[in-house]
């Protein structure tokens, strides 16, 4: 990984042109790269630059990707299959190696950031020699807190989420919704600077889903956490996103961004509202758009 | 009379399990009555069951029996100690595994017995050989299993701790030795087995004053068949609790196995 010219973490000194929009694509046609590389909009969180990722196949993914994701908002990630929704995510939480670019939060890389991740299968995600609930403080290890600081996380985290389930059992002992729970937990604990979710609903059934989107949603409302969400589901991508992040197919690029800005909190009847409509058909619209393009 | 049956049947259910044993001792003592085989070679159960419980109270079967436990649990420690650190070494390593690789099935191919003589050179015909040559046996079947177990956990455990801000060797002592304990406890009871094996063997043809395996081999010189009979019984009655005893522990210590 190259990182050119990493960009001041204290934006004060640094506020951008007035033409450069928070979509990020304006200052590509500046040219000059290392203005390119430095300028961001005011309230942006992850900066991404020049990102290049090719598969081993020769498949090319992402080239010269740059994007800007604001600060405390949810940002849904959607598009077509293969279009490398995950890849993206994972190249920017830094468990995957990109070619080359740059990934920064707030000037830090993703190992000096706090993140949290939930993945979709949390069969395999969790550490099942360890009860739910020292599944949950297990990321706390690795923050410099006392004893009491800890426990007082473990303690508020329950509360917000308010949950019934017994925490000494362990994960293979709880249900596939309780279990993914259990991970929303472990990922919110830390109080991370960024949450990534990565289709955390798909392999639970609708009743399940809809509970802990809920629950989920109120707690990102009360936390303000900047956070990625990458979902198969258009309804639900919408109903829990401040601002949906469409896709375009292989090599990827951003095919639009639609904001939706109705109250928190919100539930499934939001759907039904003529606001989510609009965004939805709007994005459903591009995203078909996308699909048909070869 | 069915009916008296089916009532009593469910709580006879403990009896299922011994119902084949009791037919083998039913069709050996029917093979002695019948003098299917020579007397000599074949004494009745009751015999050999005389000789055992005689050989454990007042004779020496109790102590040979010991002497074949200490030097199975002391091969196995050592076989332990040895492979399980090596093995989670070589299966973090691609390189270092692929390099050694073929060194490791090709011990592991070679039968044990015919490293006997080499190891009778290196170590003497003391207590050492038998113990090192059972040690070695159970250390490849150890190794082997703990390595794979390493190599095959899954990588999505490792990376959610990766993302947590866990360091490689954080992520190898919270995750991925835990991942591969399953596979190990396999490696662990085969190696048990496998020591136990080579011990009564060595104990057989490795100039031994003790233990079941040249019990075994003497009775046998000497046509001493019930003798005989109860020390093969020995043997296997330990080989058995041996493997049940380390399902048990396996069951307890990863209790997530298979789940």
């Amino acid at each position: 990984m190259t990182r050119p010219i990493p960009p001041k973490a204290d934006g004060a000194d640094l506020s951008p042109p007035a033409e450069i929009s928070a979509g990020g694509d304006a200052p590509a046609a500046s040219g000059d790269l290392a203005d390119r590389l430095r300028w961001f909009a005011p309230g942006t969180h992850i900066t991404i630059r020049g990102l290049n990722k090719t598969f081993a196949d020769g498949t090319v993914l992402y080239r010269d990707f740059d994007l800007d994701l604001p600060r405390g908002k949810v940002v849904s990630i959607f598009g077509p299959n293969g279009c490398g929704k995950s890849t993206l995510i994972n190249m920017i939480s830094g468990i995957l190696d990109y070619d080359s670019g740059q990934i920064l939060f707030d000037g830090k890389t993703a190992r000096e950031t706090k993140i949290g991740y939930v993945f979709q299968n949390y069969r395999e995600a969790g550490f099942p020699w360890l009860r739910a609930i020292d599944n949950i403080r297990y990321p706390l290890k690795f923050l410099k807190l006392s004893q009491a600081e800890k426990d007082a996380r473990v303690e508020k985290l329950l509360a917000s989420f308010n949950v019934s389930i017994d925490l000494n059992r362990y994960p293979y002992e709880l249900s596939g919704g309780q279990q993914q729970l259990v991970s929303i937990m472990r990922a919110l604990v830390i109080e991370p600077e960024v949450l990534f979710l990565d289709e955390p609903f798909s392999a639970l059934d609708y009743e399940m889903t809809l509970f802990l989107r809920d629950k989920l949603q109120s707690v990102l409302t009360e936390m303000q956490i900047t956070t990625l969400l990458v979902s198969h589901d258009l309804d639900e991508a919408v109903e829990l996103a401040d601002e949906v992040l469409l896709l375009t197919r292989k090599p990827t690029s951003v095919a639009a961004r639609i904001p939706f800005t109705a109250p928190r909190p919100r539930n499934a009847e939001i759907t039904v509202t003529p606001e989510f409509i609009d965004v939805k058909a709007r994005s459903l619209e591009i995203f078909q758009r996308e699909v048909r393009k070869t | 009379m069915s009916d008296k049956l089916t009532k009593y049947l469910p709580r006879m259910g403990w009896i299922q399990p011994v119902l084949g044993a009791l037919a083998l001792i039913l069709l050996w003592a029917f093979a002695h009555v019948a003098q299917l085989v020579d007397p000599v070679l074949l004494p009745s159960p009751l015999e050999s069951w005389n000789a055992f419980v005689e050989g454990m109270t007042e004779g020496t079967l109790g102590h040979d029996f010991w002497r074949t436990i200490v030097r199975t649990m002391l091969s196995f420690a050592i076989a332990t100690l040895i492979a399980v650190p090596l093995g989670v070494a070589l299966g973090s390593s691609n390189k270092l595994y692929r390099s050694v690789e073929f060194l490791i099935d090709f011990f592991r191919s070679t039968p044990a017995s015919a490293m006997f003589p080499l190891f009778l050179v290196f170590f003497g015909i003391g207590e050492e050989a038998k113990i090192a040559v059972a040690a070695f046996g159970a250390a490849l079947i150890i190794l082997f299993n703990t390595a794979y177990g390493v190599m095959n956990a899954r990588q999505l455990r490792q990376l959610a701790a990766r993302v947590m801000g866990a360091s490689r060797t954080r992520i190898l002592w919270d995750v991925t030795i835990w991942e591969s304990l399953p596979q190990t406890f396999i490696g662990l009871r085969s190696g048990v087995s496998m020591a136990l094996v080579i011990v009564i063997v060595a104990e057989m043809f490795i100039g031994s004053s003790d233990g079941l395996g040249k019990r075994i081999i003497d009775a046998q010189m000497i046509f001493n068949m019930p003798e005989m009979y109860a020390s093969i019984f020995a043997a296997g009655a330990l080989g058995y609790v041996m493997n049940m005893l380390f399902t048990l522990i396996e069951a307890r210590f990863v209790h997530w196995g298979g789940k």
